[in-house]
C-alpha cells in the first residue's frame, strides 16, 4: 500500500504572490523524499496541496496516478504530521492513535487493538491509557506518526515534526523515522530546512528557493554538484569567490575573480556558463589546504586572520586581497600542531575538480 | 519619609474599608433577615428568627414569580448558547476585514438599554403577530416567549463573549489533524471542537441563566401579564417591605456563594491535575494520591462546615423557642416603657409641686376616667395604655394631646421607645 506522488506544472498563487513557481516533481513509489528550503520558500505550500488542505492555482497533483483536483483532505490517501504535532490534548493516547479508526466506524475492541499494536511499532507498549500531557517529547513524536500510520495512508507527509525537539532527541528520531518508512514501506514525504536531516534520511532530496524547485537528487549529488549559487550556498558550508568566465573548455571553466584566476568545474544545471558571463565559484572548507608545492591547479595568496579549534577539526580563517569575505578551510585534527601562525601569509591550493562554477544567481542568507 | 508601619496600616485600613463598603449592605441586609422585627434593621435587636424565611415559603406569588424565572432562565440558556457559540464560530470564519464590523454589530445588543430592547422587542412581535393575524392569546403576545425572546438578544452576545476567549485558546490545526485522518467536518466538529468548549458551554450557560434570572429593564416590558421574581420583587417593594425580601436576598446570596466556592474547587482540582500530568511528562515519579483527595479537600470541608452550621443555625432557631423570646421583648419594652413613665413621673411631680400653686389641673379629670392603679392621676396620663382613653374624654388639653399622638395610635408601634418619647416629649411641653 504505497503510492507514488506527482506533481505536473504546480503553480500556487496567493494574491500577487507566488508560493510555488511551476513545480514538477515526480515521487517514488515508497522512497523517502524531503523538501529542502529556508522559512518561506513555499515547501509546506506544496505538502499542503498534496494533503488537500489548498489546491493548485494551477497544475496538477496525482497520487498514485489519480488526480486530486476537489478531493478533500479527509479523503485522500495522505496523512500529515504537523510541526507542532497536533494530538488531540482531550483524548488518551490510544484514543489519539485510533481516532481515524472511530470516526470510519470501527468499534471499540478492534481500535484499541490496533493502536496496541502501534504502540508496539513506536516502543510505547501498554501506555495507551496515559494522557498526552503525561508524554515527553520525543513520546509525543512518535505517538503522533502512529496515528498517521493508523489510518493506513499511501503518502506519509511530515511538516518539520523533529523542529521542537532539542538536539540529540532530532538525531534520534532521525534514525527512528527511516526505520519506521522501511518497517512500513510507504512514500514519505519530509519537509525542513535543516540540510543534515534532509542529507541523512532521504533518498531523494529537493531544494526549493523562493517557490522555485532548484535542484532534485540524492544528498550526494546535491552536496557535491549544486547546479545552482543557492544549492551551493545553502547546503554545507562553501566559499564564495565572485567573477567572471573568461574561458569555458569541456566541463571546465576558467574565472577571472578578484583574487585571481580560478579553474573550476562548470554546474550542469539547465543554465549553462559561457565566456563572459558573471559567474560564482564555490570551494568546500575541506577541499581547500595550504600548499606549499604546486601540485593544484588553483592557487591563492592569503593571510591568516583567526584558527578555531574545534576538536576533531581545526577551522582556518584567511584574508584574501580583493575579496570582503573571509575564506574558511577546515582540516581535520590529526594530532600534529599547525604549523602556521596568526599573521602568516600562505598559498591556498585546490583542484579544479573540487571547485565548482555556477552561473551568478541568488544566494542562500548566511 | 512614611515609615512602614504608618504605610501597613494605612493599606490594612484601606482593605478594609473597601470591603466594607462592598460587602457591608450585603452583611446588614443578611442580619435583617434574621430579626424578628416586622421592618428590615438590625437595631434594635429583637429576636433570632428565620420566619422570614417561612413567611418566604409561604409567599404564593413570590414562588410562582420565582418558577417563572427559572423556567424563562432555562429558555434563554438553551437558545442563547447556540446563538452565541454559532456567533463566535462565525466571527473566526469571516474574512479579517470583516470581522471588527462583525464583533461591532453582534456585541452592539449588550450596548443598547435593556428598556429599549423591551420595548422593541414587544413592538416587533407585536407587528409579527398582527401581520399573521393572530390572536392575543398567541405566542407573539406570549410573556414566556416574548421575555426568552427579548433577554436572549443581548445575553447571546454574552454568550459569545465567553465562546470568542474560549476558542482563541484552541489550536484549529488540531481541525486540519482531524480531517486529515479522514474525519468529516461534523465529526470534527463533535469529536474535537465541542470537547473543547465543553467549560465554555457551561459557563455560558451558567452565565446566560443568572443574566436573564436577575434581569428587570427587559423583563418588565416583554413579561406582559406574566410575572418573574424581579418583577415581583419590584412590585412587592412598591407596597413597602418587610423582612422577606432580605431572607430572599439570603438564600441568593448563600446559593452563589456555594457555587463559587464548588467551582473554585473544581478549578483548583483541575489546575492540580494539570501540575501532575506535567511532571509526569517531566519524568518525575508522582505519587498518585489526589484522586482521591475530594473528601479532604480543605475547600470541601469548609464548604460542608458552613453548610452544617447553616442549618444547625436555621434548625435551632425553629425549635427554640420563637414566641418566648418574643413575648420576652414585648415584656421588657413594657417594662422599659414603664421605667420611663416612672422617671417622667418623678420628673413631673416635682414641677407640678410649683405649677400646683398657680392653677388647678384640668388634666386630673381625664386621667380619672381610666386610672392606672398605684398611680396618681396625673401620671396615669404618659402611660400609652391610657392614650385612648383619654382622648374619648373630649377634654381640650387631651384634644390637642390627641392630634399630637394621632400618627402612632394607628399601630401597635406604641411599644417602640422612641414613640413614648416623642409623647412623653410632647405631654411635657403642653405642661
Amino acid at each position: 500500500m504505497s503510492a507514488d506522488v506527482q506533481l505536473d506544472q504546480v503553480w500556487i498563487r496567493f494574491g500577487d504572490f507566488v508560493a510555488a513557481r511551476d513545480v514538477n516533481i515526480h515521487i517514488q513509489e515508497g522512497e523517502f523524499f524531503s523538501f529542502l528550503g529556508p522559512s518561506g520558500c513555499g515547501k509546506t505550500t506544496l505538502l499542503r496541496a498534496v494533503s488537500g488542505f489548498s489546491e493548485p492555482s494551477e497544475g496538477r497533483v496525482l497520487i498514485g496516478g489519480r488526480d486530486m483536483a476537489g478531493i478533500g483532505p479527509n479523503k485522500r490517501p495522505t496523512a500529515l504530521i504537523f510541526q507542532n504535532l497536533a494530538l488531540f490534548p482531550l483524548m488518551t493516547v490510544w484514543e489519539n492513535i485510533a481516532f481515524s479508526l472511530e470516526v470510519k466506524g470501527v468499534g471499540t475492541k478492534e481500535r484499541r487493538k490496533k493502536a496496541e499494536e502501534l504502540l508496539e511499532l513506536i516502543a510505547l507498549p501498554g501506555q495507551g491509557e496515559k494522557m498526552v500531557s503525561e508524554l515527553s517529547g520525543g513520546q509525543k513524536q512518535r505517538v503522533a506518526i502512529a496515528r498517521a500510520l493508523a489510518a493506513e495512508p499511501d503518502v506519509l507527509l511530515l511538516d518539520e515534526p523533529l523542529s521542537a525537539l532539542d538536539l540529540k532527541l532530532r538525531q534520534h528520531m532521525r534514525t527512528e523515522l527511516r526505520a519506521i518508512q522501511q518497517r512500513v514501506g510507504i512514500t514519505f514525504i519530509y519537509i525542513t530546512h535543516d540540510q543534515g536531516e534532509a542529507l541523512t534520511m532521504s533518498d531523494h532530496v529537493a531544494v526549493m528557493s523562493q517557490g522555485i524547485i532548484q535542484q532534485v537528487g540524492d544528498g550526494n549529488t546535491i552536496y557535491d554538484q549544486p547546479e545552482t549559487a543557492f544549492v551551493a550556498s545553502f547546503v554545507g558550508e562553501n566559499n564564495l569567490f565572485k567573477g567572471k568566465v573568461s574561458e569555458i573548455s569541456g566541463d571546465y571553466a576558467l574565472v577571472d575573480t578578484s583574487a585571481g584566476n580560478i579553474r573550476a568545474r562548470t554546474s550542469k544545471g539547465e543554465e549553462r556558463l559561457s565566456a563572459g558571463d558573471e559567474a560564482y565559484v564555490f570551494i568546500r572548507p575541506e577541499s581547500l589546504k595550504i600548499a606549499n608545492a604546486s601540485k593544484f591547479d588553483n592557487r591563492i595568496g592569503a593571510n591568516i586572520k583567526q584558527q578555531e579549534f574545534e576538536g576533531s577539526f581545526w577551522q582556518v580563517f584567511f584574508d584574501v586581497e580583493g575579496s570582503d569575505r573571509d575564506v574558511k578551510l577546515s582540516t581535520v585534527n590529526d594530532g600534529s600542531t599547525l604549523i602556521h601562525k596568526v599573521g602568516d601569509r600562505v598559498d591556498l591550493g585546490f583542484s579544479a575538480d573540487m571547485a565548482i562554477a555556477t552561473p551568478a544567481g541568488e544566494l542562500a542568507a548566511e | 519619609m512614611i515609615s512602614d508601619h504608618i504605610r501597613k496600616t494605612f493599606t490594612i485600613l484601606f482593605v478594609l474599608g473597601f470591603f466594607a463598603y462592598l460587602f457591608g449592605p450585603l452583611i446588614i441586609m443578611s442580619l435583617t433577615a434574621f430579626n424578628s422585627s416586622a421592618f428590615p434593621r438590625v437595631t434594635p435587636w429583637e429576636c433570632f428568627s428565620v420566619e422570614w424565611f417561612q413567611f418566604l415559603g409561604k409567599d404564593a406569588k413570590l414562588i410562582e414569580g420565582l418558577q417563572n424565572s427559572i423556567f424563562i432562565g432555562i429558555g434563554v440558556v438553551v437558545l442563547a448558547v447556540p446563538l452565541g457559540l454559532s456567533g463566535a464560530l462565525m466571527l473566526t470564519q469571516v474574512k479579517e476585514r470583516v470581522r471588527p464590523w462583525y464583533y461591532t454589530v453582534t456585541i452592539s445588543p449588550i450596548l443598547v438599554p435593556g428598556v429599549v430592547l423591551g420595548i422593541s422587542t414587544l413592538l416587533f412581535w407585536d407587528r409579527v403577530g398582527t401581520m399573521f393575524g393572530a390572536s392575543r392569546e398567541s405566542v407573539f403576545y406570549n410573556g414566556f416567549f416574548l421575555t426568552i425572546i427579548g433577554q436572549a438578544t443581548f445575553i447571546s452576545a454574552y454568550t459569545m463573549l465567553v465562546f470568542i476567549s474560549r476558542l482563541q485558546r484552541f489550536d484549529r490545526v488540531q481541525e486540519e489533524a482531524a480531517l486529515d485522518l479522514g474525519a468529516t467536518h461534523v465529526q470534527t466538529f463533535r469529536k474535537i471542537l465541542l470537547p473543547f468548549l465543553k467549560p465554555a458551554i457551561a459557563s455560558a450557560a451558567v452565565l446566560a441563566f443568572l443574566a436573564s434570572f436577575e434581569n428587570y429593564n427587559t423583563t418588565v416590558f416583554t413579561i406582559v401579564s406574566e410575572s418573574t421574581l424581579t418583577t415581583f420583587l419590584a412590585a412587592k417593594v412598591r407596597h413597602g417591605i418587610n423582612p422577606s425580601i432580605s431572607a430572599l436576598a439570603v438564600v441568593i446570596v448563600a446559593l452563589t456563594l456555594f457555587g463559587a466556592a464548588l467551582h473554585e474547587v473544581f478549578k483548583r482540582r483541575e489546575l492540580a491535575a494539570e501540575k501532575e500530568s506535567a511532571r509526569i511528562a517531566k519524568g518525575e515519579q508522582v505519587t498518585r494520591k489526589s484522586k482521591n483527595r475530594f473528601i479532604t479537600d480543605p475547600a470541601v470541608i469548609l464548604i460542608f462546615l458552613v453548610t452544617v452550621a447553616g442549618l444547625g443555625t436555621v434548625y435551632f432557631a425553629g425549635t427554640m423557642g420563637l414566641d418566648e423570646c418574643k413575648a420576652a421583648v414585648k415584656a421588657e419594652k413594657q417594662r422599659v416603657v414603664q421605667e420611663r413613665v416612672k422617671k417622667r413621673q418623678q420628673k413631673s411631680m416635682f414641677q407640678d409641686a410649683g405649677r400646683q400653686a398657680l392653677t388647678p389641673v384640668p388634666e386630673g379629670a381625664g386621667a380619672r376616667s381610666r386610672p392606672a392603679p398605684g398611680t396618681s392621676n396625673f401620671q396615669g396620663l404618659f402611660s400609652p395604655d391610657n392614650l385612648e382613653g383619654q382622648a374619648g374624654t373630649k377634654e381640650t388639653e387631651q384634644e390637642q394631646e390627641k392630634t399630637r399622638a394621632a400618627g402612632t395610635e394607628q399601630f401597635q408601634g406604641i411599644f417602640a421607645p422612641q414613640n413614648l418619647e416623642e409623647q412623653s416629649g410632647a405631654s411635657g411641653e403642653q405642661q
